[in-house]
């Protein structure tokens, strides 16, 4: 393999990990602050993608005016689900929990056959990122780097939200001890609601995003959830960077292993994470829970 | 219900069912060969959830496990039913040694995680390793003996082996083993006190489920003349964990019960209309939000309210 393969592969790599980074994040932040794994984010993030193709190629709206729609269209549907449903169960065991975004997966991809059938769908990349840019050393295409910038700058901007802001202090501190913050006069419920809302809301952005790269299918979002949940474990449940990291790895590894080991590189990523869980079960920058 | 009018029970479940192949209709044996494989891999998901109180999210890892080996046994390697059936029921319980050996490490949402993760693990080796088990083709032409060819005498073998299963269970719940491992569900830590070792127990009821689930999957496999990747993806694991959970995971033929009502509904959805996940996903809502118990719980809450009357 020469510098110049290497490089583009590695390119791949990152764009890849950035996109699953910007769904995955969405995941780890309900995680984190919920103490809910949603299996549902996998269904949203399929509902963005077929959202985003309604919206440019059915209606002809631009690209950016798709994925706010698909932003805004997964939060909507996830402010109700948490609204009417899940806030029942947050007192509930986590097997009910667990289940419960199970059936929304159910349901939800039932519906989505209903709404858009079972065709195959393309986006296409937006008209302003059809090209590819020389770098120098090789010649990339202009959306898979826009997809490299847009991860850290979502990175970015939830790092300033949660640990910046007042509201970012409220969300850490529900993550710690609801009842005591519950005591001190903040609305738990509606810090609980925003949070399912904008996690939501990024599984419809990164599956707007990743519309251009792939063929949308009905058995989309079965594996994505996989590798969202294999990302945020590799990186440490509830913890940002974390996922960061996690997504770089699982980006890197499933490229280099399309390369190096054609076949396996679906099977390499649950390699990674067996690893990482089995020296340190907590995740790589995550910390060990005393009695939970 | 006491012990001794369950074995009642069970004794004339057990002859009707031993009776109902007289009533001629092959649609019914086939019905009652599949509901009996899966009353045998739920009851094994309930040794984990509702005894050990551990959630499995990856249980179809071992039905696939064994159903996959017993066709590669029979079919690549031709060998004896009497052979192969027993060697991948042992696989499975190996192959749940070695996993189990790591999950029952973690506990709670992370034990659910990491056996999903095994599990989608085993799904993906079952995926890419195509020269043995047929990639997404499935495994087809599994080669069962002649003498269980035809549809009744399939049945009957599958009832002798799924009531051994379910005694043997029953026995193993209900031993000094079953009772330290409920003690470790509801307080692992006093468990630990008293000197159980909790990690190790957990271990082998995970064992003992993976085992189980083994014989369900061969059965399951040699039923179908065939394994597909689809018996070990996540889905299947949900499925039957949905099983447990409506039968009931705190009663010991919960699972029997909810295996049997979720799969006959399956059938009889699939009649009306393509959509049974919107059904299930009804089902498992008002579960969740009415009947958290099972319908085990139900009947017992009925009984309750009866006996106050």
């Amino acid at each position: 393999m020469t510098l110049t393969v290497f490089a583009l592969n590695a390119l791949y790599g990152l764009a890849l990990a950035m996109n699953m980074f910007v769904i995955a994040s969405g995941l780890n932040l309900i995680f984190g602050v919920l103490r809910v794994i949603n299996f549902a984010h996998g269904v949203f993030y399929m509902f963005g993608a077929y959202l985003i193709y309604t919206v440019t190629k059915l209606w002809g709206f631009s690209f950016p005016v798709g994925v706010l729609a698909a932003g805004l269209g997964l939060a909507i549907i996830a402010f109700f689900i948490e609204r009417l449903l899940l806030r029942r169960l947050y007192g509930q065991e986590h097997l009910m929990q667990l289940l419960f975004t199970f059936a929304i997966v159910l349901l939800m991809s039932d519906a989505a056959k209903m709404l858009w059938g079972t065709d195959q769908y393309t986006v296409g990349y937006p008209p302003a990122f059809t090209g590819a840019v020389n770098l120098g050393f090789v010649v990339f295409p202009q959306y898979l780097l826009f997809l490299c910038v847009v991860g850290p700058i979502i990175a970015i901007a939830m790092w300033l939200l949660v640990d910046r802001t007042r509201w970012g202090r409220v969300v850490r501190a529900a993550t710690q001890d609801r009842e005591m913050l519950a005591a001190l006069g903040v609305n738990v419920q509606m810090v609980y609601s925003a949070v399912f809302v904008l996690g939501s809301a990024l599984a419809g952005i990164g599956g707007a995003l990743a519309a251009p790269r792939l063929a949308l299918t009905p058995g989309m979002d079965a594996t994505i959830i996989n590798e969202c949940f294999i990302i945020v474990i590799i990186g440490g449940l509830g913890h940002l960077w974390g996922s960061f990291l996690g997504a770089l790895a699982f980006g890197f590894v499933v490229q280099f292993g399309t390369v190096w080991v054609p076949n396996w590189q679906d099977v390499l990523p649950y390699l990674l994470m067996l690893t990482v869980l089995l020296i340190r079960p907590w995740g790589l920058l995550g910390r060990p829970e005393a009695g939970r | 219900m006491s012990g001794r009018v369950s074995l009642a029970v069970g004794i004339g479940i057990l002859t009707l069912l031993a009776l109902l192949p007289l009533a001629g209709s092959r649609y019914a044996i086939d019905l009652a060969t599949q509901v009996l494989i899966y009353c045998l891999f739920a009851l094994s998901l309930n040794v984990l959830i509702g005894y050990a109180g551990n959630v499995s999210f990856g249980h179809a890892a071992y039905f696939a496990i064994g159903g996959y080996a017993c066709a590669i046994l029979l079919t690549t390697y031709n060998w004896t039913l009497a052979l192969a059936l027993p060697a991948a029921v042992v696989l499975s319980g190996v192959m749940a040694a070695v996993i189990g050996y790591f999950c029952v490490r973690l506990t709670q949402i992370y034990f659910a995680m990491l056996t999903l993760a095994f599990a989608m693990l085993v799904w993906g080796v079952a995926f890419k390793w195509r020269e043995v088990t047929g990639g997404d083709d499935g495994l087809t032409g599994i080669k069962v003996p002649t003498l269980l060819g035809n549809a009744t005498s399939y049945y009957y073998f599958t009832l002798v082996m799924v009531a051994s299963g379910v005694a043997l269970l029953w026995l193993i719940c209900h031993s000094a083993f079953g009772l330290m491992l409920v003690a470790v569900r509801e307080n692992a830590v006093r468990a630990g006190f008293v000197g159980v070792e909790t990690r190790r127990l957990r271990w082998v009821a995970f064992i003992v489920a993976g085992t189980f689930a083994g014989l369900a999957g061969a059965l399951f496999g040699m039923y179908h003349r065939g394994m597909y990747i689809e018996n070990a993806f996540w889905t299947e694991s949900a499925q039957v964990l949905i099983m447990v959970l409506l039968g009931g995971m705190y009663s010991f033929f919960g699972p029997l019960i909810g295996a049997t009502v979720l799969y006959l509904l399956q059938v009889a959805t699939n009649q009306f209309t393509q959509y049974w996940p919107t059904v299930l996903g009804l089902i498992l809502l008002v579960i969740l939000m009415f009947l958290p118990d099972g319908l085990a719980g139900l009947a017992a809450r009925f009984r309750r309210a009866g006996g106050r009357n």
